[in-house]
């Protein structure tokens, strides 16, 4: 057994999750246009501002180019061939999960996300998105209790629109990017929070995207929302079913924080990847983007990419606040046919703004991973500092990694460190582990784990060690 | 210390190797009985270190004749970590540096997949911190060095007090040590050759290989086997060593000329 050829068989375990949920599902028909764009509305109920954002967007997407900066390759996508909206059909939301349909909360245990009363994580709260709808969340009334809005954004447009217009869409900008637009003509559904003044949130918040139908993409937007002295840590994971062909997947995400507020956002993305020939698999196109308002105001971003045929993605932070903070912690994974450009843009404006960037890139297989990021310093920013560090793992010697840092600095003072190194899991480093009595796969998992350390202590703890056997299990097969 | 009725522990017989295409070992005899400390001496390039890396089952040797068998068991059939658990040990020339991997809970993984094997309880990590603590005084080390990386910015003197640590806790049968006075300074030698004595046992046996005789005026082997072109060309005991140092490694060649003549 050669190195290349068993790390080669590590990566390729089966897709744990790529099962389909047969149940009952409403889909409006293929296709993008402005009667679509108001179909989501009303089907939604929506209030006339959305409509107008929604619409808006909608003609600003029609005038733009679909971005090709990336170093990504994949046909055209046909736009037209999509269903912008499908939901399991159920009465309206149900006001309690015994409603909701078992089929549904089946699927969710067999993710690992039981939402069951008796069965539910004791300290973490869910909210479960289920293609294009928001099917359940739990612990609603005990946040409720803190004054912490934590729900479907759907239910928030429904029950605290004020907050909406308030603050959708400015931190994004519908005409922010392509996919921006996209999103914010047709998104149908995601999660809202929102922590009021001096409230530590008491429990993690997460909320889990399911892809199931095979020809709708699914578009979903966040928002938190952490006013003064507020604080919360919230987590994203998501899987789909496999399929042989592409879905598209493009999020918005946005974040606010005011004066001394923090929100710490943690990602386990594990969409399907496509199979060992690169067939199938979603391609993720997501804008996420957080805005330190306030003064002391801090945004941390980790992020575990493992999934994902294409994923284009970089979490950003604009720190306006004096003295606020962004972090961006990243390990993207690519096997086989994948290929990943992420990283993610600090952009400081306020006084004494600091940044962190700390990216792992693990490439095995044919797949390639690119590290890309900007460090920007406004005229403003007396005394700003970033760090940045790029780290590549190779493993096998068909994969390819690749680091594209711009700095642009208007603010001679100001430090801006950059470091970025390339390794390759050698042969020789796992048959000293071998012959120490450890086997094969724990070698690498050991290896790659401790490659990944600086951003899993980034992590929530409940998740830190799910995250080290999400590595190890994509990576099975792989190394060999 | 040679008892004639002690089991055997590795018998090597006709053994042929190859790494991509050069044949490097042709034809290596060895038999190790328990108690015994063998000595492999011979020139660069001559297959000792290939024999080292052929026992311990690295992927890029192939064996291409001959058996090994260890206390009755065909070794070459069995993965690196296999052999690793049965009990025998390669100490690297040039251990690796394995950035990101704790010394401690490498050691402990290690210990613990070898006790498994033993059929004895796995050490939690506290347990595990005062058995590790106990035999870093055989190597004299520096539990500083537990916190590290696997021998990531250790010196070679370093490195080697690692290895001979990993022995320590891993309590091998049979012990292959590479060229582990390489790089090695008078003092750092002195305490690593003494840890390897003092873990060479009645049920033990240990293969040294080495080029220089300085090695065996520290640990004092009961054979040594002169290795020449993938060969083991002559086997005496210790004084064959004191004549190699005499007389260096020319005759060696002159032997090796006329075996082919001949």
């Amino acid at each position: 057994m050669t190195t290349a050829a068993s790390v080669g068989d590590l990566v390729s375990q089966p897709y744990k999750y790529g099962f389909v949920t047969d149940i009952e599902t409403e889909k409006i028909a293929k296709g993008l246009s402005e009667d679509v764009v108001r179909l989501i509305s009303s089907k939604k109920d929506e209030p006339a501002f959305l409509l107008d954002f929604r619409l808006r967007a909608y003609r600003q997407w029609l005038q733009m180019e679909t971005p090709d900066w990336a170093a990504l390759g994949y046909p055209t996508i046909d736009f037209q061939n999509i269903i912008y909206y499908a939901a399991p059909k159920q009465r309206d939301k149900k006001a309690s999960l015994d409603e909701v349909d078992p089929k549904l909360l089946e699927t969710f245990d067999k993710l690992g996300i039981p939402l069951s009363e008796q069965k539910r994580l004791t300290n973490v709260a869910v909210d479960a998105v289920f293609d294009s709808v928001s099917i359940a969340t739990t612990y609603k009334e005990k946040l409720a209790e803190h004054g912490v809005i934590f729900c479907s954004i759907s239910e928030a447009v429904k029950e605290h629109p004020e907050l909406i217009e308030r603050y959708l869409g400015t931190v994004v900008p519908s005409n922010d990017n392509y996919y921006s637009a996209l999103n914010s003509a047709v998104f149908s559904d995601g999660s809202f929070v929102f922590i009021p003044k001096g409230v530590e949130c008491p429990m993690e918040l997460s909320t889990y995207f399911r892809i199931n139908s095979g020809d709708t993409g699914q578009f979903e937007r966040t928002l938190i929302v952490a006013e003064e002295g507020a604080s919360v840590s919230y987590l994203e994971g998501c899987t789909a079913p496999m399929f042989d062909t592409n879905q598209l997947h493009a999020a918005v995400v946005e974040l606010v924080v005011l004066d001394d507020a923090s929100i710490k956002y943690s990602t386990v993305q594990n969409w399907y990847a496509g199979d060992e020939h690169g067939v199938g698999g979603i391609y993720n196109f997501v804008t996420k983007r957080g805005h330190c308002r306030g003064d002391r105001s801090k945004i941390s971003w980790t992020q575990v990419e493992t999934g994902s045929a294409i994923t284009w993605k970089y979490p950003s932070c604009v720190l306006q606040g004096a003295d606020s903070v962004g972090e961006f912690y990243s390990v993207a994974l690519t096997n086989n046919y994948q290929q990943a450009d992420t990283g993610s843009k600090m952009v400081h404006v306020g006084p004494r703004t600091r940044s962190t960037i700390v990216s792992k890139g693990i490439s095995a297989g044919h797949s390639a991973n690119s590290y890309r990021g900007l460090v920007q310093i406004g005229p403003k920013a007396v005394g700003a500092r970033n760090y940045s560090q790029c780290d590549s793992m190779l493993i096998g010697d068909q994969a390819a990694a690749n680091t594209y840092p711009y700095i642009r600095s208007q603010q001679p003072l100001a430090s801006v460190e950059h470091e970025a190194s390339t390794c390759r899991m050698s042969e020789d480093q796992l048959f000293y582990l071998q012959s120490r009595g450890i086997a094969f796969e724990e070698a690498v998992s050991m290896m790659v784990s401790g490659f990944c350390r600086d951003v899993f202590n980034q992590l929530p703890m409940e998740f830190a060690a799910e995250a080290d056997k999400l590595l190890a299990l994509k990576l099975e097969g792989s190394v060999g | 210390m040679i008892r004639p009725d002690a089991d055997v522990l590795l018998e090597i017989r006709g053994l042929h190797a190859r790494v991509e295409d050069n044949a490097i070992l042709k034809g290596v005899d060895l038999t190790l009985r328990a108690g015994e400390i063998h000595a492999v001496m011979g020139r660069n390039g001559s297959g000792k270190s290939t024999l080292s890396k052929v026992l311990a089952g690295h992927p890029a040797y192939t064996v291409t004749a001959g058996t090994v068998t260890y206390r009755g068991q065909n070794l070459l059939e069995l993965s690196p970590e296999e052999r690793a658990r049965l009990g025998v040990f390669l100490g690297f020339q040039y251990p690796v540096e394995i950035p990101g991997v704790s010394n401690l809970e490498f050691l402990r993984v290690a210990t613990n997949a070898r006790r498994v094997q033993l059929g004895q309880e796995e050490l939690d990590t506290f347990a595990f911190e005062d058995l590790v603590r106990e035999r870093l005084k055989v190597v004299q080390m520096d539990p500083a060095f537990l916190d590290r990386s696997v021998n990531e910015g250790f010196s070679g003197g370093e490195k080697k007090r690692n290895e001979i640590l990993q022995m320590a806790l891993l309590e091998p049968l049979v012990a292959i040590l590479d060229e582990t006075d390489s790089g090695l300074d008078i003092d750092a030698l002195r305490i690593v050759a003494a840890g390897v004595s003092q873990l060479a046992t009645a049920d033990t046996a240990t293969l040294l290989i080495t080029h220089y005789q300085r090695l065996l005026e520290a640990i004092t082997p009961d054979f040594v086997h002169v290795m020449a072109a993938g060969r083991i060309l002559r086997t005496g005991g210790r004084e064959l060593a004191l004549e190699l140092e005499e007389r260096g490694y020319d005759w060696v060649d002159q032997e090796l000329a006329a075996l082919e003549l001949g």
